[in-house]
């Protein structure tokens, strides 16, 4: 017996699947060719130029290798060296610094926020916006300006003996995630803020005449309402910390390769696009990894995750 | 002064939310085993009392003693009360059996004891086989029934109410006000009931409060609040009632309609039927006499065709002893 699917029906109308397939076309098709022609074209172009090798020149040649990703991982023409992995390791270090500092400012800073009059709430979030108004660049000289030797911070860091009289505060691995903290705390900020307005305080209260502390019941009850929130915030502030190397690079004093540099470098003066593609696909590849077991693991216990 | 057959006295509690005035000096005491229920219309500051005894918030002035303890010395957590939410506040991310364990777990009871306790309260509340259910897989009915285990699961001294049934529909309400009742009988739990429908009131406590602009207007037991209403708002807010002049009143079932024929009295009254309601059970009637509008209801006692038509001069009798004399 032939079997037919009954046709769809919209707004009342009956459409065949031709004409629902066509109207689907222009709804979602600026959408779609949008994401294949900005993202998945460019993706696929980067993967498959991270299984081709360099020239001579420095051109691309169309030599199928696995070298790219043996070299990242420390097995390079020259023997093991563990390079790569260790840039890899500080990068993965440094974004993860940089949210956990987020979240442990992000999470009093929104109970905050949310307890403030309406009228102070918008102003709060506009403070902690502000930061963005300014180029990233400038926001960084300017931690230099004031972590400079004889800047007050120095001097007041040299009057109790944190530094020596007359040196200065960076580079140095705390004035790197000092200014990583500023860069992405509002990242953090924003989406926890958002589920702490709307945490139900009942379920405090609930908890609380049930027997639960303090401690008891923000881990019960206020916790797992704004898990949706942390881990939207870990995730905005994860991947582009993951990559970030202009603060190390200035905070830092340019003596550390990251990720980030390590890609510019083999896109610009090294002439090396396959390696780059390399680093990048397997640097995108381990976060998406790391992200996916995290939300794997939201899941299971329960709490909805953001993905 | 305290009481000790007093589970909850409250003396002189004021509160005020800016300009609002919640509860204005109330003084209330509620007995150990009472049904007890704070009747009123919302803001009329029942859910206030009810969250000053739980200790999610505290008068500006006056006293409380729960089992005759003052209440400042116990903060919320410690507190022998335990409340029933009118939202519920089920846990979202927790089973129903966590949801229900929580408050043993909490006071770090062992594993074996939580179990065997959990497992009684399933049964008392009639919730078996959804233990393994989350709050969002439930009915409002199951919701209400995993509230209620997760609080009496405690063993509170006194149980708080706070419109417990209120969102459920009204045969399922009427099936659980007969469930809670038993519940409380057998328990021998003092219950704390807070709800603006007065027939659940009247229907399931040993005494109310009518509630009113953050006052009591009137605290006594089920017949004596319907019978003799001190206050208009009383007389009103519990079923309805006819006013007269002077202050006087008469709920329209104590009249009585009769032909017009019959000899009257002072205590008679000569009416035109202005509309007939016929309901089943009863008939209702509105009826003029001047300037005076009656709302009179009438059994339908007799088989066959009942009582008067509209349009029909008629005797209205009100007898003297149902007419209620009213403070205000």
């Amino acid at each position: 017996m032939r079997k037919t699917s009954p046709p769809e029906i919209c707004f009342g109308e009956r459409l065949s699947c031709r004409q629902q397939a066509i109207r689907s076309l222009f709804t979602s098709g600026p959408g779609i060719l949008w994401i294949v022609v900005f993202l998945l074209v460019p993706l696929a172009a980067i993967l498959v130029m991270s299984f081709l090798s360099r020239g001579e020149y420095g051109e691309v040649e169309r030599r199928f290798t696995w070298e790219n990703y043996q070299r990242f991982c420390g097995f390079g023409a020259l023997g093991f060296d563990p390079l790569y992995p260790l840039i890899l390791l500080r990068s993965l270090a440094l974004g993860a610094g940089t949210a956990l500092l987020t979240v442990l400012a992000a999470l009093p800073l929104s109970f905050f926020i949310a307890g403030l009059p309406a009228r102070w709430k918008n102003v709060a979030l506009t403070l902690v916006i502000i930061p963005f108004w300014t180029n990233l660049l400038i926001r960084t000289y300017a931690w230099q300006i004031i972590l400079a030797p004889d800047g007050w911070l120095a001097r007041l860091a040299a009057a109790i003996g944190l530094v020596g009289a007359g040196q200065p505060l960076y580079p140095s691995i705390g004035a790197v995630y000092l200014g990583m903290f500023c860069d992405y705390l509002p990242f953090m900020v924003l989406p926890v803020y958002a589920s702490v307005e709307k945490i139900d305080w009942t379920l405090a209260e609930a908890a609380a005449d049930l027997g639960a502390n303090a401690a008891q019941t923000f881990r019960h009850a206020l916790l797992p309402q704004i898990v949706p929130g942390l881990v939207a915030g870990i995730i905005l502030v994860f991947i582009p910390a993951t990559g970030q190397f202009v603060i190390p690079d200035l905070l830092g004093g340019a003596k550390t390769v990251m990720l980030g540099n390590a890609v510019a470098q083999q896109f610009g003066a090294s002439r090396d696009w396959p390696f780059g593609s390399a680093i990048a696909v397997l640097a995108m590849g381990l976060v998406m990894l790391g992200l996916w077991v995290y939300a794997r693991l939201a899941a299971k216990r329960g709490e909805e995750a953001v993905l | 002064m305290s009481d000790s057959r007093a589970a909850i006295e409250i003396e002189n509690v004021s509160r005020r939310f800016g300009a609002i005035v919640a509860l204005d000096n109330v003084t209330l005491t509620v007995r150990q085993g009472e049904f007890f229920s704070l009747l009123g219309p919302s803001g009329c500051g029942k859910t206030t009392l009810l969250r000053i005894l739980a200790g999610h918030d505290t008068p500006d002035t006056g006293a409380v003693r729960i089992g005759g303890v003052d209440a400042r010395e116990i903060p919320a957590h410690k507190r022998p009360v335990n409340m029933v939410f009118q939202s519920y506040a089920l846990f979202p991310h927790m089973s129903v059996w966590d949801n229900i364990a929580f408050g043993l777990r909490m006071k770090k009871k062992p594993p074996d004891e939580i179990a065997e306790r959990v497992r009684r309260a399933l049964d008392i509340c009639e919730i078996e086989g959804l233990e393994q259910r989350r709050p969002a897989q439930l009915s409002g009915g199951q919701k209400q029934r995993v509230a209620l285990a997760r609080a009496i699961i405690n063993e509170p001294q006194v149980l708080l109410l706070d419109e417990p049934l209120g969102a459920l529909d009204l045969k399922l309400r009427k099936q659980l006000q007969v469930e809670l009742l038993e519940l409380q009988r057998r328990l021998k739990i003092t219950f704390i009931y807070v709800t603006h429908d007065q027939e659940e009131a009247l229907v399931m406590s040993d005494r109310i409060a009518v509630m009113n602009n953050g006052r009591i207007e009137q605290m006594d037991d089920a017949e004596a609040l319907y019978e003799h209403p001190r206050t208009r708002f009383v007389a009103q807010f519990l079923g309805s009632c006819n006013l007269l002049s002077h202050g006087r009143a008469i709920r329209p079932e104590k009249i009585t309609l009769l032909p017009p024929d019959t000899p009257t009295d002072e205590h008679h009254l000569r009416v035109r039927v202005e509309e007939v309601i016929y309901v089943g059970a009863e008939t209702h009637y509105l009826v003029r006499a001047g300037d005076q509008q009656l709302r009179v209801e009438v059994m339908n006692v007799k088989p066959g065709r009942q009582g008067f038509d509209v349009g029909q001069e008629v005797i209205a009798y009100l007898p003297p002893e149902a007419i209620l004399t009213l403070e205000d």
